[in-house]
């Protein structure tokens, strides 16, 4: 579901840097000045509200929750502030932790590549189509609104198991397959074939991007003998470095919040033998399977640290090879 | 000019090969991006002696009787129930953050007063904050309430523009709105509520269809928050209803599951097919334009 969620962020912050505020007009008096000021706060009251009472409370009282034994039964006086205890646990004594961190990290680091080549590629052979290309975008995105659903992940679950389709397919060629769903060796395969399989989003966003490459650049490279892969390396790439990194954080973000595919094709219990206990999965189990909603929170606030921290080497990387045409005109 | 014709038609017989290549390899790649879903619809057409490992999408001697028997496959609730939850949950969602989120988008685009940079920034911070870290202290929360097992805790944050990506999304459509307006309708004495009421909502109606599209549909497939906050058969929504397919794993369940699963993806389906063009968009809106 996360998949296409805030496809903007990027985006977002390049936005908010430059758009400084309007000059304002001498005329104004004081008093409508006043009055839009508050009228900005009656505007913004419900979703102030909604950042203190949904999202601000709940990270701090989850902070809390994460140094108690709380689960979700007992009474609030049988909760024991417990230190660091839950965090040492995470670390050094629950077993499917580090399974679940590998496992996480494994399949950002393949899958989120992949689709991101896959929908490059695609954009990049759509980009030359004159004809159809509006046809093929859209049946290209329709994966990327049905992908997430627990529907698709029932299919997939039936293709990839021991009598599915996919074997039938490999059986054509004489070869024997695996009980993929059902086989730790290639659970996880399953699933980053299935995160590959949505590559239509980011590919829109390449599209999109590919046009707004001058073509003026292309006909003074082929002028000065570039080959196209000399075209592609030194012109398409670097215009369109802003979109790759937009797309790379995006979806390495959506990819570590894999949730729905894994539970379903797994069950909810994350195997076999660990093979596809995503972090998110893990989280899941501990508060809401076992009721430990203290360790949970550990869990979760370890969680939030690791995705901030990727998002701050993503930005503070990018500006060594993210390249902004506006900065040197 | 002939020299000119002739180079033209040269690079046009090389260059509709080379087209004639990437056609076939766009359709090679249509079929990978089709074929499961083409199997679904044709398996759950499919008699059970034939479903459980057929590669083929037609089925032999199709039969509809997968669908009533995947209506009815869970005892005492008919999928009837989880389609109706679901129609609430993802309708209630679509109005509550179509308002609370063009409200908040108001603000941030259009109005000056103090902390609005400071606000924005946070608003942009809550787009990358992974919904599965707040599950914990938000359940605890709703269930002192007592709204476990009831949509509030699936509404309720959405009427107060929670969903960020909104927010933002009507924040670039309103940056487009010509300002002149604004000021126009200040002249004529418009306070800022009627600037909003008169100039705004009418305008901003493209960044309204996209969210309530975009809610329906991210609603209609969310399984997590659902899953966490409706454990009652009753209160099930089709994803969770879905999910009772797994428990069986006989042959026999397989065709009702794929005649569910398919009838669980038509809205989705046919919101696709009314909105494509605007979809696309909504993907590309703004952000990129730099």
């Amino acid at each position: 579901m996360a998949l296409t969620t805030a496809h903007q962020s990027a985006g977002a912050e390049a936005n908010s840097a430059t758009s400084g505020r309007p000059a304002r007009k001498p005329r104004e008096s004081g008093r409508l000045r006043r009055q839009e000021g508050r009228a900005g706060y009656v505007f913004l009251s419900p979703w102030l509200l909604g950042l203190m009472a949904i999202t601000a409370f709940p990270m701090l009282f989850s902070l809390y929750l994460s140094f108690t034994n709380y689960d979700v039964l007992a009474s609030w006086d049988q909760v024991e502030w417990v230190g660091l205890d839950n965090y040492q646990r995470m670390f050094t004594e629950d077993p499917s932790y580090w399974h679940a961190v590998r496992v996480t990290l494994t399949y950002a680091l393949i899958a989120v590549p992949l689709k991101l080549a896959a929908a490059l590629g695609v954009a990049l052979l759509l980009n030359r189509e004159r004809r159809g290309v509006g046809l093929f975008r859209s049946l290209f995105y329709l994966p990327s609104l049905l992908g997430g659903s627990v529907a698709l992940a029932l299919v997939w679950r039936a293709m990839f198991s021991g009598d599915g389709a996919f074997n039938d397919l490999l059986s054509l060629f004489g070869i024997e397959g695996a009980p993929w769903v059902n086989d730790p060796t290639w659970a996880l395969e399953t699933l980053m074939v299935l995160a590959v399989w949505q590559f239509g989003a980011p590919m829109v966003i390449f599209l999109a991007g590919l046009k707004q490459v001058p073509t003026d650049l292309y006909e003074a490279a082929a002028v000065d003998g570039a080959g196209k892969f000399r075209q592609f390396w030194n012109i398409t790439l670097p215009m369109l470095s802003p979109v790759i990194f937009f797309n790379l954080v995006l979806e390495t973000i959506n990819g570590f919040q894999g949730f729905t595919s894994a539970f379903v094709i797994s069950n909810g219990t994350g195997g076999p033998v660990y093979s596809t206990l995503l972090y998110t999965l893990h989280i899941y189990n501990e508060g809401f399977t076992e009721f430990r909603m203290g360790y949970a929170s550990a869990l979760s606030w370890v969680f939030l640290i690791a995705i901030g921290l990727i998002t701050v080497v993503f930005f503070s990387t990018g500006r060594f090879w993210v390249h902004y045409s506006d900065g040197e005109n | 000019m002939a020299v000119q014709a002739a180079t033209v038609t040269g690079r046009g017989s090389s260059g509709a090969l080379r087209g004639v290549v990437r056609i076939v390899i766009l359709v090679a790649i249509l079929g990978f991006v089709l074929y499961p879903l083409l199997w679904m619809l044709g398996s759950s057409l499919k008699s059970p002696t034939e479903v459980a490992s057929n590669l083929s999408v037609l089925p032999t001697e199709p039969t509809w009787a997968n669908y009533p028997d995947g209506w009815s496959y869970i005892d005492g609730i008919s999928f009837g129930r989880f389609f109706l939850n679901s129609t609430v949950i993802a309708l209630a969602t679509v109005v509550a953050n179509a308002v609370s989120c063009l409200v908040a988008a108001f603000a941030f685009a259009r109005l000056h007063f103090r902390g609005r940079k400071v606000w924005f920034a946070i608003m942009i911070a809550t787009l990358l904050l992974p919904s599965h870290v707040l599950i914990i202290p938000q359940y605890v929360m709703f269930n002192y309430f007592g709204w476990v097992d009831t949509p509030l805790p699936l509404i309720v944050p959405r009427l107060l523009a929670t969903e960020a990506f909104f927010v933002f999304l009507m924040v670039q459509f309103m940056r487009g709105i010509p300002r002149e307006l604004d000021h126009a309708a200040k002249i004529d004495g418009c306070s800022p509520y009627g600037v909003f009421r008169y100039v705004i909502l009418p305008l901003s109606r493209p960044a309204l269809v996209t969210t309530a599209i975009f809610s329906f549909i991210w609603t209609w497939n969310d399984f997590f928050t659902q899953l966490v906050y409706l454990p009652s058969p009753t209160s099930y929504t089709v994803p969770i209803g879905l999910r009772l397919f797994i428990d069986s794993t006989g042959q026999t369940s397989l065709g009702p599951m794929f005649a569910m699963s398919a009838l669980s993806l038509l809205p989705v389906f046919l919101f696709f097919l009314a909105f494509q063009r605007l979809l696309v968009q909504g993907i590309n809106t703004s952000g990129l334009k730099g």
